[in-house]
């Protein structure tokens, strides 16, 4: 049945009615979402199909709004910080970061070194427990149920690492103005230690269960071709520009933190394609473990906190300030117009999804559905930081 | 000699899946990883912060908070989770009245007789974002977290703790019901 043929009641919302508009005779328009399986989250896409083939895809997004930018606006800087952890829950230090930072500049506080390399050595744990997410995640999307498995049991031992210092397995509200909440103490050091060539010994088997699979290869490869021409064009960051073979990465690009004094790459692909940013990903495993160690050999001793670190009445000068940080989906910035009053007057969030899932209504075009949802996956989205 | 090719290509692509089955195949031999939980706990609840509670050891007494009624995790909480309500100061007793009036007279220094622990400390845990922000702005070093994961309720009535009076019932034995306080006192 086509849209055109059911009564008024029953053809939808406003997306779907504005959206259908322009459909072609004869076509089918359908929602993927807001409650489906790989979309992990409330994320709607409204298609338009011509048989099996996509005509045309739009996402229509909100249905996680949360209003973190005007929360921002009625809590103190410090008060806020609980919130940055539930944005983006699958790398929740991540933006941990690129909020404390933001304040950190705009205030001109210095963080004490070993925060420093606290800060980098949670924050890139964080990041493997995301790519390990999203790595089972993907799979399972793709019809795959083991791998997630495997990736659990690796993302638990993350997990139960970064409790030991934030108390929290997912919504971590970690970082401070002026350093982290706690020191790493030297049983959490011993047992990243013993994770690293854990997990190191994992990787290859990753290769050998999934990433070799003809099955994947057949599934990811050559579908979901973004030339770096596009990714520019919508401002996509993340391993997502970077399997288009552009090595843009905030670590690099913008050196923040004690990242310029670390040795390691920044892992590219050139196929473009799902595939392409599927090997980033899995190249990242092995770049992350690679800085993790630098750390914990360059770590000094010392505060973790700076003295007299702003306190929840603490008011932020008068200024504007941006930040941005690398996070596991891309480029995590944050914006902040402070007029010297209690609170913040503006906190912009610039998250990375947002841009890379824009990408999408472009990509799908002329793919039949299911290489749709492989491609959606391939962006690795999460979808409460995109709405916010 | 295309057809030599594909079928190369044909045999290694098999292959490749009979590499993940071995994969799959040696983890299934192994012991297992996850904790088969109603009879066996994970062993990391220590380092995780459940909700808070009042730490005791105020006036010596380890079932009495050593809370000052202060009032600033109140103020430092972001979700306006806590309400302190201090405690308002005994009548004095004639006997008390006497010698504090015979104090003053010989110019000695009159202490406050109001007592600072709090008469009631609400907290309302389903608010409760565990950022640690009013603990770490305790002046007192009266709150923590504690290592409770098992909590679970009913009804919402259920996380709304007088924290007082958990740490006053943590002496006995077996403490039957969470206490709940009504709603109503619980507006800040
Ligand atoms: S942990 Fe955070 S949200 Fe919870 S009571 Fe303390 S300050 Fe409030
Ligand atoms: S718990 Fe600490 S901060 Fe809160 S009222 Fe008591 S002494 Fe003050």
């Amino acid at each position: 049945m086509t849209h055109s043929a059911l009564p008024d009641q029953v053809a939808g919302d406003f997306y779907t009615n504005n959206f259908a508009k322009n459909a072609q005779e004869g076509s089918l328009i359908l929602n993927l979402g807001p409650q489906h399986p790989s979309t992990h989250g409330v994320l709607r896409v409204v298609v338009e199909m011509d048989g099996e083939y996509i005509l045309r895809a739009e996402p229509v997004l909100g249905y996680l709004h949360r209003m973190h930018e005007k929360m921002a606006e009625v809590k103190t800087a410090a008060q806020f910080i609980p919130n940055m952890g539930r944005v983006d829950y699958g790398h929740a230090l991540g933006w941990n970061w690129a909020f404390v930072g933001a304040v950190e500049k705009l205030a001109g506080i210095e963080v004490p070194e070993r925060a420093e390399y606290v800060r980098v050595i949670t924050c890139e744990l964080n990041r493997l427990a995301s790519h390990l997410l999203w790595w089972g995640a993907y799979l399972l999307d793709l019809g795959a149920f083991t791998p997630i498995m495997y990736a659990f049991d690796d993302r638990e031992k993350i997990l139960d690492i970064l409790q030991a210092p934030t108390g929290s397995r997912l919504t971590y509200s970690y970082f401070r103005i002026g350093g982290v909440a706690k020191d790493l103490n030297e049983d959490c050091l011993s047992r990243i230690r013993a994770f690293i060539p854990w997990m190191r010994e994992r990787l290859p088997m990753y290769k050998d269960l999934v990433s070799d699979n003809i099955i994947l290869r057949k599934r990811i490869e050559g579908i979901g071709v973004i030339e770096p021409e596009v990714c520019r064009r919508f401002g996509a960051t993340g391993p997502v520009i970077r399997g288009s073979g552009i090595a843009y990465d905030v670590r690099r690009s913008d050196p923040y933190s004690v990242y310029p004094k670390l040795d390691f790459e920044i892992p590219t692909s050139d196929l473009m394609d799902a595939r392409g940013r599927y090997d980033v990903r899995i190249a990242e495993f092995e770049q992350s473990l690679r800085i993790i160690e630098q750390c914990l050999d360059m770590m000094p001793e010392g505060d973790v906190l700076v003295k007299g670190a702003p306190k929840p009445s603490w008011k932020a000068p008068k200024g504007e300030a941006y930040f941005a940080v690398e996070g596991a989906r891309g480029k995590i910035g944050v914006y902040l117009v402070s007029d010297g009053g209690k609170n913040l007057y503006r906190t912009k969030l610039r998250a990375p999804g947002f841009c890379n899932l824009s990408l999408f209504a472009e990509v799908s075009r002329g793919t039949i559905l299911a290489d749709a949802v492989a491609i959606l996956g391939s962006l690795d989205l999460i979808i409460p930081e995109i709405d916010r | 000699m295309n057809a030599i090719k594909e079928a190369i290509k044909t045999v290694s692509d098999l292959w490749s899946l009979m590499v993940g089955l071995r994969v799959t195949g040696k983890y299934f031999l192994e012991p297992q990883r996850t904790v088969r939980y109603p009879w066996k706990a994970v062993s990391n609840i220590g380092t995780f912060k459940g909700h808070l509670e009042l730490v005791g050891g105020g006036q010596k007494d380890p079932f009495k908070p050593r809370c000052i009624s202060c009032g600033m995790c109140a103020l430092a909480c972001p979700s306006h989770c806590i309400t302190v309500v201090k405690k308002k100061a005994p009548k004095p007793t004639p006997e008390e009245e006497k010698a504090l009036a015979e104090a003053k007279a010989n110019g000695e220094k009159t202490k406050d007789k109001a007592p600072k622990d709090p008469e009631k400390f609400v907290y309302d845990y389903s608010l409760c974002s565990l950022c640690g922000t009013c603990i770490e702005n305790c002046p007192a070093g009266a709150l923590s977290f504690t290592g409770n994961v098992y909590m679970a309720g009913y009804s919402r009535n259920d996380f709304l703790f007088d924290l007082v009076v958990k740490l006053r019932d943590s002496q006995a034995p077996a403490p039957a019901e969470p206490a709940a306080v009504p709603a109503e006192t619980s507006e800040a």
